[in-house]
């Protein structure tokens, strides 16, 4: 199977404090891998890393080979990656000022197409593959991104990912903040999208991290300690660190 | 036993702090109803249709009205905001979103510092900057002298707003590979245009009233003049003239204008208010 | 360390399968004792037993569910809980066995005694040795005790092979004392479930501590690693 994103020797500072020290990695398209590890390891800033949202950061700075589809993201515009790879934040941040529909046409929208048709197939689309369409379908210019529950709010913000049609969707514990049954509705929704596009998701809950993703890696004080199917690092990985995280003996 | 003791302590402050509170909004109200209610008084009866449609009659005689100076208002408020608003916004939108450095305090700091000078000063800065190298007095010197206050009070207040919108926003764009200047017009703008709007209002508000910038720029105009390359009554500058006059009838005119001008001055801004609201309804849901 | 409440259930568990295996052990013990002695007081004693061997089955698995529904365990942890439910098992179908040998040895007492070319209490000597093996492998994880006790299995069998060879000859020679003979190769086919049951448990060791499934010859060829 071809790998969405290889990434050789990748660090990442803050200002002077390493943050990411020499990652290597291979995630396979068409699955999910999860990122796990305690609060500070460089999950999040591994993940901020592969769209280049790291250097939004004011003093942020990384360094590395990374490889999406085969493409060098440091050698092309970072617009250009981020429209290749979207994201989900924890908290569902639609943007406030719009209404649904314009949410999740804003990436087509505000870079350029302007042609009505296509923008409502599009937002049909993707609020279909988000599993939104339903609830909202009546009320797509009427309501803004903002009065929706916060389940649906995280599922908007799917679909507004999905929107520019992205090969790899980094989720940065997307569920964290909702209720178990909206957590679930994401994790179906995370299922089917693997047919179409590569999953990253960083996890607290190794739980979750189990249900959704084929691949795991175990990032420990910026460093990836271990990486493996999920099956064997939940049931006997290979580094006593991995074990002791997973078994709750620390973080 | 001393429980209770607390208890009944912890109430009364509580009631205390409230009724100071409320007593001290009620003495701020109280002095806004006052003063339009004494304005209503001294001028209700003074407002009439000559007044709102004749130019000022000679010294010494009776009659006439402030149509020329409400016309000049219009133009130089029209013209300081149509130069003050965009310079004023687009300052704010460079300290919010890409002066966190050192040239970023230094123009903080300007703009804080043009916020404390007296309006006279700037009356004389737009003097030197517009009248003195025309050679002669304009409605547009008094523009400008009111885009000079303008652009810092719009500045800051637009700044602030643009601070609320939460990083998490304007990440999202980002995310979807946005471009930072669309970002900031399409998003982060439109999110905090609410505040945005209410700082424009605000300094509108507050230019309207101003009269020694326009004592030097403008300098005030018997007769009607539509032109910005001349003279031009304002209302303010009449109100002055006509209340240190030792004229009767112009001091009822001058109360007169008073009353228009604060009425206005509230209209403008309920009227906008008015507009935007409804498209801002849907964020209120 | 974190978890402190997971961890003192987990010592509870331990405990818990331990106290069965207690019993499971002196049920054994007595029904060979009862075999060589011919002593129906002894019998008496291991069929009382029996209930509370089932009972402490059932609340060993019920406690190791609880836990692997509340606590999520992981690796070492789950494959722990887990070996304990296999064990569990294992441990009350010794019981059982012990049973069978009492109501045998029973049936026997009724019948004269007579000489058999078998040496029973031999092979019950090995068969307590492996199962008392097994146990200390799990109480300290030791991998390499439990390999030895699946080592031992081959010769329990061997010897169960040579007591039916010996005994069927027996019984076509002597016909009179057949019923005698089947009662000792009964007894010899218990002891042999028994050492069966004890690799099991040791194979639930290695399964627990290395994460290596050994069971139906797979690990031999782990024996180096």
């Amino acid at each position: 199977m071809p790998t969405a994103v290889e990434v050789r020797d990748l660090k990442a500072w803050f200002g002077k404090t390493e943050a990411l020290h020499g990652i290597n990695i291979a995630v396979e398209s068409n699955h999910a891998t999860a990122v796990i590890g305690p609060s500070g390891c460089g999950k999040s800033t591994f993940v901020r890393c592969l769209n280049r949202m790291h250097e939004t950061i004011p003093e942020a700075k990384a360094q590395g080979e990374v490889k999406i589809g085969g493409m060098d993201i440091y050698g092309v515009p970072a617009v250009d990656v981020r429209r290749k790879v979207g994201m989900v934040f924890q908290k569902p941040n639609p943007f406030p000022s719009m209404s649904i529909y314009d949410n999740v046409a804003a990436g087509l929208k505000l870079n350029g197409t302007r042609n009505r048709k296509t923008l409502d197939e599009v937002v049909e689309h993707s609020l279909r593959q988000a599993a939104l369409w339903d609830e909202v379908k009546d009320v797509l210019k009427k309501k803004s991104g903002a009065s929706l529950s916060g389940g649906q709010q995280q599922r908007l913000c799917i679909a507004r990912a999905l929107a520019v049609d992205p090969e790899v969707m980094l989720m940065d514990e997307p569920a964290s903040a909702l209720d178990p049954i909206s957590t679930a509705k994401i994790e179906d929704l995370i299922f089917e999208l693997k047919q179409r596009l590569t999953i990253v998701i960083v996890t607290h809950n190794m739980q979750q991290a189990s249900r959704v993703a084929e691949y795991t890696g175990f990032f420990l004080m910026g460093h990836l300690v271990e990486f493996d199917r999920t099956e064997k690092i939940f049931t006997n990985p290979s580094d006593k660190r991995t074990e002791d995280y997973i078994t709750g003996r620390f973080g | 036993m001393s429980n209770k003791y607390l208890q009944f302590r912890r109430r009364f402050t509580d009631y205390l702090a409230t009724f100071v509170a409320a007593l001290l909004s009620a003495v701020v109200v109280g002095t806004l109803v006052a003063i339009f209610a004494y304005l209503v008084i001294k001028g209700a009866g003074s407002v009439n249709w000559a007044f709102l449609t004749r130019t000022p009659k000679p010294v010494g005689e009776i009659g006439g009205g402030m149509a020329n100076a409400l016309v000049g208002s219009a133009l130089i408020l029209g013209m300081g905001s149509l130069m003050g608003i965009p310079f004023g916004i687009g300052a704010g939108i460079y300290l919010a979103e890409y002066g966190r450095n050192r040239f970023g305090a230094v123009v903080r700091f300007t703009a804080d510092v043009l916020n404390g000078v007296p309006s006279i000063v700037i009356g004389l800065v737009a003097y030197g900057l517009v009248v003195f190298t025309e050679g002669h007095f304009s409605a547009f010197a008094g523009g400008v002298a009111l885009a000079i206050m303008m652009v810092p009070m719009v500045a800051r207040t637009t700044e602030q707003m643009l601070l609320l919108v939460p990083q998490a926003v304007r990440e999202a764009a980002f995310g979807l590979g946005i471009p930072q200047w669309r970002t900031t017009i399409s998003i982060t703008l439109a999110t905090a245009r609410a505040g945005i709007l209410t700082g424009i209002m605000l300094a509108f508000a507050r230019i309207a009233g101003e009269t020694a910038p326009l004592m030097f720029t403008a300098l005030g105009n018997q007769f009607w003049s539509f032109s910005a390359n001349q003279p031009i009554a304002a209302v303010p500058l009449q109100i002055y003239t006509y209340a240190l006059s030792p004229y009767d009838d112009w001091h009822r005119q001058a109360w007169a204008g008073a009353l228009v001008l604060v009425a206005l001055i509230v209209g403008t801004i309920s009227l906008v208010r008015f507009i935007f609201a409804r498209s801002t309804l849907r964020e209120a849901r | 360390m974190t978890r402190i409440r997971f961890h003192q259930e987990l010592d509870d568990l331990k405990h818990r399968i331990l106290a069965m295996a207690g019993m499971a052990e002196q049920a054994i013990d007595l029904s060979v004792q009862a075999y060589s002695q011919r002593d129906p007081a002894l019998c008496q004693r291991v069929l009382n037993n029996e209930g509370a061997i089932n009972r402490a089955e059932r609340e060993v698995d019920e406690f190791a569910i609880d836990l692997l529904a509340m606590q999520q365990p992981m690796a070492i942890d789950l494959r722990f809980i887990l070996a304990v439910i296999k064990i569990n098992a294992d441990l009350e179908r010794v019981g059982d066995q012990a049973v069978n040998i009492a109501q045998r040895v029973l049936n026997m007492i009724e019948l004269p005694a007579s000489e058999l070319p078998v040496d029973i209490p031999a092979m019950a000597t090995k068969v307590r040795a492996m199962v008392r093996d097994a146990l200390r492998s799990f109480i300290e994880g030791d991998t390499e005790l439990a390999r030895h006790v699946l080592e031992g299995d081959d010769e329990i069998d061997r010897m169960n092979h040579e007591a039916f060879a010996t005994l069927s000859k027996y019984m076509q020679d002597h016909p009179e004392g057949a019923v005698q003979a089947l009662d000792a190769l009964s007894v010899a086919r218990n002891l042999e479930r028994v050492a069966d049951h004890a690799t099991n448990i040791s194979e639930d060791v290695i399964f627990w501590v290395r994460g290596a499934d050994v069971r139906h010859g797979a690990g031999q060829t782990l024996a180096g690693s």
